[in-house]
């Protein structure tokens, strides 16, 4: 883990668990927007690691792809109600475009159809934005073919059609008719139509690998506190072979995560590694999930227990932008179509 | 946060390189080498082959010079292993040597066998097998009961080992016995000697495994006697040595790559059809091989660097078998074509011996409820 990677991650350990509380969770889920949090992870520069904030010691270099990753480890963690990994890869997006940061949150519209039409303005609809209603811009594609152009769009005014994921976070349809661009410019070189939908998928990777890893924690912790029949949970086998698995899981998902994102420092072509995080960390969610709560009993199943803010977003993100099936046929017809001759040696580049 | 870290591994400089020397080598090498004795991996044996690889400096290429080794790096092996695996070569001459047998002398062994030994496992001339369990003792190893007891300036054997995979075809045993009665402290009183297979007092009889193969063995010791300087490091100290040992044994590409055979033929079966369900199968494999040589990968780099990561190793083991033994079931559930022993497709034959051998995968070198019970050690329920 490089220094930077260390700090961001600390850093955002350290303010998620003071802050990001079961009462801050609730409140959440109930519908507000937990602005202290926000206004905290702001102060700490958290929001835009690619932006040259100059917080929690990030330099005018700005992270890189794989301190983003720690960062987003934490948020998965914690729970994190914000959409902290959208704005940073939103905001990413809009720097590699050449644009300029808006410094609040912002939207990633990551599975949109949109016009843009012969006087610059937008039309058509995007889903299950995350916090797409509470969010003051969201940043797109739009266009088609040779004219495809990076968008920030303004949220205010448009038709909204709010929903929630099961670990009630907002997924909101967003639709725009005739709205004038905040700021526009050409798709980013290099730039496949499909990079903004790969980034959020691998965002959820991230965040599944942080929930995953503290399940095991709580759920370790749980084993050795609870004691039935005369001694802890956790010294009967049948109870460590579960927890030997969830380990497993979890290790695998953040393995499986950082490759991901570790691609994209690398400069290669970051698609495979991307759809196998997602994959892999999409299967390990469902998993993990049941046994944190088959080991938890049923403490687990109550809203007043906090393992369910955990394990509510392991059955959502999973099957947000691309389940494990979707991923895993799009890389076996990768596969099949480049022949078992190519398997071995892609696997390894990693292609 | 957990302490189970697996941080990413980058294979050094030259790595690459390496990689397409030993590829055009088993291109060269394999040129005629059927898919269904690739699938043996590395329980297929030739010393033909070995001598092959050991003359191309790919046998205990990271052991010191002046006992023929290369002192290239642990990923720089890494990558010639993975290479051999994937492409199926019969590997199994060497490869206990390479990977326990050589480490072992080199750390623990005399000097004599040093110099006499550890050059001939280098140039792939000299097989090892492994003599651990016995009829009594499986995961529960300390219980051996086999004796080496001193008499006159050696010891003697007596007793009974199992499963000993190349018995019948290996010059030499790392064998544990035990030199102590047990006592309270049920690891010590073992020690791990050096035994000479060609000495008086030792009969290998075969044990057939159920697809009709002979790769175990049943070894008998009735009263060999090994000269003094066979006993391997202190004596009594034979657990801790094996334990150490297993570490290495238990995270290399070996642990994830033994259906790679079947993976190939499965992508050569779907580019056939058109079925989303084999696609939607084949790439799941794929990203959980990918995901599984990072982790594997990243315990090399710990070895490199010299750390113990007995409890990421298990892990590897632990998720790797379970990953190589749903390939034939997901094979056969999701192409509807019988195994056959006597068909000539690939496909159908390399389905038919791995079905029948995966069971082995998560009994050797540690059965599941052993690594798992190590991984529960390392997340602190022990």
């Amino acid at each position: 883990m490089s220094e930077l990677q260390g700090l961001l991650r600390d850093t955002a350990e350290r303010l998620f668990a003071d802050r990001a509380t079961p009462q801050v969770l609730q409140a959440a889920e109930d519908g507000g927007w937990p602005n202290e949090l926000w206004t905290a992870i702001v102060e700490h520069g958290l929001h835009q690691p690619f932006g040259s904030s100059g917080a929690a010691g990030i330099d005018a270099e700005g992270a890189d792809w794989s301190d983003l990753y720690a960062l987003l480890f934490a948020a998965g963690r914690w729970a994190l109600p914000l959409p902290l990994g959208e704005t940073a890869i939103a905001g990413r997006a809009l720097l590699d475009g050449g644009l300029t940061l808006p410094d609040t949150a912002l939207g990633l519209a990551a599975q949109s159809d949109l016009d843009l039409d012969q006087r610059g303005r937008i039309s058509g609809t995007t889903a299950r934005v995350p916090w797409g209603a509470a969010v003051p811009y969201v940043v797109a594609r739009a266009g088609r073919r040779d004219g495809t152009q990076l968008v920030l769009l303004p949220t205010d005014g448009v038709e909204r059609r709010l929903d929630r994921n099961v670990a009630r976070e907002p997924r909101d349809d967003l639709t725009f008719e005739n709205v004038v661009p905040a700021a526009i410019c050409p798709w980013p070189q290099g730039w496949p139509a499909e990079r903004l939908r790969d980034l959020a998928a691998l965002l959820r990777a991230a965040q599944i690998a942080g929930a995953l890893d503290r399940v095991l924690d709580i759920t370790v912790t749980y084993a050795g506190e609870r004691k039935q029949f005369g001694r802890a949970i956790g010294k009967f086998q049948a109870i460590q072979h579960q927890l030997a698995e969830l380990a497993g899981e979890a290790a695998a998902s953040a393995v499986a995560a950082e490759t991901g994102f570790r691609a994209l420092d690398d400069g290669r072509d970051p698609w495979f590694a991307i759809a196998a995080a997602k994959a892999r960390t999409s299967e390990a969610a469902g998993r993990g999930a049941a046994i944190g709560h088959q080991v938890h009993g049923a403490i687990g199943f109550t809203y007043e227990h906090h393992l369910h803010y955990l394990t509510r977003r392991l059955w959502s993100w999973r099957t947000e932008f691309g389940n494990a099936r979707a991923w895993s046929t799009a890389i076996g017809t990768r596969a099949v179509s480049r022949g078992a001759s190519r398997l071995w040696p892609d696997l390894v580049a990693g292609a | 946060m957990s302490d189970l870290a697996f941080a990413p591994c980058t294979l050094p400089e030259g790595a690459e390189a390496l990689r397409a020397e030993v590829r055009a080598f088993l291109v060269e090498e394999l040129a005629d080498y059927p898919a269904r004795r690739r699938a043996e991996t590395w329980s297929g044996a030739s010393r033909d082959f070995s001598r092959k690889v050991g003359g191309r400096g790919w046998i205990g290429m990271t052991w010191p010079r002046q006992y023929g080794g290369a002192e290239r790096t642990t990923l720089e092996r890494y990558v010639v292993l993975e290479e051999m695996l994937a492409a199926g070569a019969p590997v199994a001459a060497h490869w206990i040597a390479d990977r326990q047998s050589g480490p072992l002398l080199l750390r623990y062994g005399t000097e004599e066998q040093r110099r006499s030994i550890v050059p001939r496992i280098a140039r792939g001339e000299v097989q090892f097998c492994i003599g651990m369990s016995e009829p009594d003792s499986g995961s529960d190893l300390a219980s051996v009961r086999s004796r080496a007891v001193p008499e006159g300036n050696g010891w003697r054997l007596d007793g009974r080992k199992v499963w000993t995979s190349g018995a019948h075809e290996a010059d030499y045993m790392i064998a544990l016995f035990r030199t102590a009665a047990q006592g309270e402290d049920r690891h010590a009183g073992l020690s791990q000697f050096l035994v000479d297979m060609s000495l008086p007092g030792i009969t290998v009889r075969p044990i057939v495994d159920l697809a009709g193969q002979h790769h175990f063995n049943e070894v008998l010791f009735d009263g060999a006697v090994l000269p003094a300087d066979a006993l391997i490091g202190g004596e009594g100290q034979g657990w801790q040595q094996v334990t150490q040992e297993l570490a290495f044994e238990r995270s290399g590409p070996e642990r994830f790559l033994s259906c790679m055979q079947l993976v190939n033929e499965m992508v050569r079966m779907a580019g056939a059809r058109q079925d989303d369900a084999a696609l939607a199968a084949i790439g799941r494999l794929v990203a959980h091989l990918s995901v599984l040589r990072q982790m594997s990968l990243s315990v090399a780099a710990m070895l490199e660097r010299g750390e113990n990561p007995a409890v990421e190793a298990a892990l590897v083991k632990d998720l790797g078998a379970v990953l190589e033994q749903s390939v034939p079931e997901i094979a056969a559930d999701v192409f509807d074509v019988e195994p056959m022993l006597d068909s000539t497709g690939d496909y159908v034959q390399v389905l038919a011996y791995l079905t029948q051998v995966v069971p082995s995968y998560s009994l050797r070198g540690g059965t599941r409820e052993i690594l798992r019970g190590i991984i529960a050690r390392g997340l602190g329920l022990r």
